[in-house]
């Protein structure tokens, strides 16, 4: 921040003070991410009452039609409805998402805490073992990883638990070092606390902020990495529906039906977007000071 | 200290950091539970083979050993044989390799040619209409899936009415090569262009709204050179280290693109190989992965040494 | 003789924040005579920053100046265009800042920040620019300026940072020179070093000064005029040492009674009760009248200007009289 903006940064505190809560309404990104999110997952949650369709009852004499009153976006190569598809795609890729990124943020976390806040060697090797794994290309990895494993949803959570925890650890441990100096620290040790003490109830609730900012963006980057997985072939098995899977079974239609593989890609942007809504949102009102 | 010696200190750093990767990509095949040698195989798994691959790779001996033969192997440039193609690994890979480089390389350019002019006017005219219809970009750019931008190319610029560029391959020839990897660069690039535009343009407007911004305008200094002299200089800096996380992201981003568009470069060799369960391809191109973006890090880190005198002083 | 080399005249300058406008300074006039130094002191917040950079048209982004006129030898700043202001910046008024490390480039060497105006706005040829640098280091006590000029800001202590910045200062001979808090971020032995030479360039240069400052002690010990400032307004102006021995100000006096004194024992550290009032929604008639410890009813509404009051010395309080009435009673630097 510049010396220069100081006298604004200071008439704009009394503004900040204001807190969390009564602030959320009035911040529009975060407003508009909260309900496009909560339209797609009650949507995707209602999929079985409002969709006239079962996304996995195949019809093979009614492949590959065009859009039509019974299905608005036509049906793909196995006869399946297409707008079903997309709209229950919401309860696999989305749900996968969020339930994927729980196990690198509590890992991370832990991680970034201990490390930060004990420095020494445990921060040597965990530093170590993050700049091992940064050094390989996300989706290498994580392809390489199911690979390995094997496809299927559950290789997934184990492999993006195996790459995610980094970010969470790097963001976490960054906030830890800067406020393990400040005063409130300095006193809790010199009041003679357990360092679990201190670690759990001081430091936690004050760096946490910007690892749930950042929970947000990952959850996107999720979102991504099964629906890529998904293209690939290595992801959700099918016939449940997938995003990814889609877009690949339409790409050799994309001159006669591009309906197939184009609107799973919007279903994509559209979570993407709201969740990016949400995080840019929640960084503005988080802000620490 | 100075810069031959920042530039050791990193080598090392660089060194431990690859032997980890090596580590990292040797337990792969140990991962699977069960028989290494009989999951390698897969159906092709007879008594004979298997004891055949036992022996090679030393299966039945404790892991620091195989570990060891590994390494020992590695140094010396072998990196196993396929175990589809029965050619050695590496040679699968060198074959491969110009393709990826080249999307490597043209994808970069792209992405620095559409992301810079971007942010440097969003950073100019901050607040502006201009800066908040780039700063859409990021916000949604950045959930589309790359390989969707790639087939929503395909669709606009290679099938149907338009059939500018190629559907796939490689070409032959520069031009021929040009013309082909034309769209896959363009696919590679789009996918990188959100990110890159939202962290130029903070970095940028770190520099714009500098004090020492101020203070050259308070000598009275012509605006051009207040933003050429005193802004530029340190808006590259910045600029480099953002460029070199998005290199990063770039290198793997290729993997899929190679798919997409049926490039034959080593990430199309990649997956090939993970659908052939061919372990020692997927190894050996996996390492070579890592050491490309362990490269990128520490040549961007030398430059970034090289033109800011304040990172010397660690 | 002593005519002013800078009028200001009722400035103010205003940013929009979501809650509303704010007015940053809302009418604050002073003088500087041609020669000296003036002291602009007020709290933080008090727009005194804000008032300063808007002489040579450097605030921040977001504000801007939205009144008021500021002569600097005749010339109106706040009408010039673009060119002339730049024009001005460095060759007639230079500018000092609070926090030297960020006012310099870190990626370029000191020697060459304090050449460049010589370099770019003089015509000097490079060798001329240079040992003029070295000239000036060694006018603002920078041991060693050969060596040191080949050294980037972050190699300097903060002390020698500052000087840097004085020197890029002085580099184009200015008439006058704006001081924003120059020394608040250093520490208070080389803070003294600091004033001291300020003070003597000052001195021997005949240059004018004005030096914004929280710190009264500091602004007593450099400045022979000062303008109190509260909540984006001037509310007494008049030379020093008369000022601050007989304010006629309540917010002078509290001010002045606050800042703890080794001299006198108290039992307790005086305070302004209350806070500053919210500069988008300031308090009616005088800004200072809900803190005030000598309130009457008339001051509730209705605008108070600076009037002047003979002897160079002006105050916005219609009731001055009770504030100099307080202060003879119980004298808040004694003996004078």
């Amino acid at each position: 921040m510049t010396a220069a903006a100081e006298p604004i940064v200071e008439a704009a505190i009394v503004e900040h003070r204001r807190g969390f809560r009564r602030r959320w309404y009035r911040t529009p990104s975060f407003v508009a991410g909260i309900s496009i999110l909560g339209a797609v997952t009650l949507l995707g949650a209602l999929a079985p009452v409002v969709m006239w369709h079962d996304p996995i009852q195949q019809n093979l004499l009614a492949s590959l039609q065009g859009p039509s009153w019974s299905h608005p976006l036509g049906t793909d190569q196995l006869g399946r409805d297409v707008l079903s598809r997309v709209v229950y795609g919401v309860r696999t890729d989305l749900k996968i998402a969020v339930l994927a990124v729980l196990i690198p943020f509590c890992v991370g976390t832990v991680i970034g805490l201990v490390s930060g806040y004990f420095g020494g060697w445990v921060d040597s090797i965990a530093g170590w073992a993050v700049s091992v794994v940064v050094a390989f290309p996300f989706y290498v990895l994580i392809i390489a990883l199911v690979f390995a494993l094997g496809s299927g949803t559950r290789n997934i959570y184990i492999a993006i638990a195996l790459v995610g925890w980094v970010s969470y650890t790097r963001i976490v441990r960054g906030e830890v070092l800067v406020a393990k100096r400040r005063e409130y620290i300095l006193a809790a040790r010199a009041a003679g606390l357990s360092n679990l003490r201190i670690i759990g109830r001081h430091l936690f609730p004050n760096v946490i902020t910007q690892a749930i900012v950042f929970s947000m963006s990952d959850i996107v980057l999720s979102i991504l990495a099964i629906v890529t997985l998904g293209y690939l072939g290595l992801g959700v098995q099918p016939p449940t529906p997938d995003w990814g899977r889609m877009i690949a079974d339409g790409q050799p239609f994309l001159t006669t039906r591009w309906e197939l593989a184009t609107f799973p890609g919007f279903a994509v942007i559209l979570t993407a977007l709201a969740l990016s809504l949400i995080a840019d949102g929640l960084a503005d009102l988080l802000r620490p000071e | 200290m100075s810069l031959a010696a920042y530039v050791a200190r990193r080598l090392l750093q660089m060194v431990l950091v690859v032997f980890g990767v090596t580590i990292l990509v040797f337990f792969l095949i140990h991962l699977v539970p069960g028989d290494p040698a009989r999951t390698m195989l897969g159906v092709r798994a007879t008594p004979e083979r298997v004891k055949l691959l036992h022996e090679q790779w030393g299966l039945n001996k404790p892991l620091p050993v195989q570990y060891e033969r590994f390494m020992e192997r590695l140094v010396r440039g072998n990196l196993g044989n396929s175990l589809f193609y029965s050619v050695p690994a590496g040679r699968l890979v060198l074959d491969r390799l110009p393709v990826t480089l080249w999307l490597i390389g043209l994808g970069a350019l792209f992405s620095v040619l559409i992301a810079v002019p971007l942010a440097t006017i969003a950073a100019a005219k901050r607040e502006g209409v201009p800066d908040h219809a780039i700063r859409v970009v990021p916000l949604v750019g950045l959930g589309f899936p790359s390989f969707w931008i790639g087939i929503m190319l395909l669709l606009a610029f290679a099938l149907n009415s338009g059939r500018l560029f190629p559907v796939g391959g490689y070409g032959s020839g520069f031009v021929g090569h040009l013309h082909s990897m034309f769209l896959p660069a363009l696919t590679v690039a789009l996918g990188l262009v959100p990110i890159l535009v939202r962290s130029l343009r903070a970095s940028l407007l770190e520099v714009f709204e500098a004090d020492y911004i101020t203070t050259a305008r308070s000598k009275g200094l012509p605006e051009r050179r207040v933003l050429i002299r005193h802004g530029l200089r340190n808006a590259i800096i910045s600029t480099i280290s953002v460029l070199a996380v998005s290199i990063g992201f770039l290198v793997g981003g290729t993997l899929i693109i190679e798919q997409v568009y049926a490039l034959p470069g080593i990430g199309q060799l990649m997956i090939n190989s993970i659908l052939a369960r061919d372990f020692p391809v997927v190894q050996a191109v996996a390492l070579v992965f890592a050491v490309m973006v362990v490269l990128v890090y520490l040549i961007s880190d030398i430059v970034h040494a090289a033109l800011d005198p304040r990172v010397r002083f660690d | 003789m002593n005519e002013p080399i800078l009028k200001v005249r009722d400035l103010h300058v205003e940013f929009p924040l979501a809650r509303g406008l704010v007015r940053a300074v809302d009418g604050a006039s002073f003088d500087v005579i041609r020669g000296e130094a003036l002291g602009l002191v007020g709290e933080s917040g008090s727009g005194k920053t804000m008032a300063l950079r808007a002489l040579v048209g450097l605030l921040p982004r977001q504000a801007n100046l939205a009144g008021g006129e500021i002569l600097f030898e005749g010339v109106d700043l706040a009408r010039a265009s673009t060119d002339n202001l730049r024009e001005i910046r460095g060759r007639q008024v230079a500018m000092i800042f609070q926090e030297p490390l960020t006012a310099l480039n870190p990626v370029m060497r000191v020697g060459d920040q304090i050449a460049e105006g010589p370099l770019v706005r003089l015509g000097y040829h490079r060798r001329r620019a240079r040992e003029r640098a070295l000239e000036l280091m060694g006018h603002v006590g920078i041991p060693d300026p050969v060596r040191r000029y080949q050294a980037y800001p972050h190699e300097l202590s903060g002390g020698m940072q500052q000087r840097v910045v004085i020197a890029i200062a002085l580099s184009l001979e200015p008439k006058l020179i704006l001081c924003d808090e120059p020394t608040t971020a250093l520490d208070v032995t080389i803070q003294d070093q600091i004033l001291k030479l300020l003070e003597s360039l000052r001195s021997e240069l005949h240059m004018s000064v004005v030096f914004v400052s929280h710190d009264l002690a500091v602004v007593a010990q450099t400045c022979q005029t000062v303008a109190v400032m509260y909540a984006g307004q001037v509310v007494e102006t008049g030379p020093i040492e008369a000022v601050f021995q007989e304010p006629r100000h309540p917010y002078t006096l509290s001010l002045l009674r606050s800042v703890p004194d080794f001299d006198v024992v108290r039992e307790t550290l005086a305070t302004i009760p209350g806070s500053p009032p919210d500069l988008a929604a300031p308090p009616a008639g005088c800004r200072f009248h809900p803190r005030c410890p000598f309130v009457q009813p008339d001051c509730t509404t209705g605008d108070f200007p600076l009037r002047p009051l003979g002897g160079d010395r002006a105050t916005a309080c219609i009731h001055s009289e009770l504030a100099v009435d307080d202060v003879r009673r119980e004298p808040v630097i004694a003996g004078g």
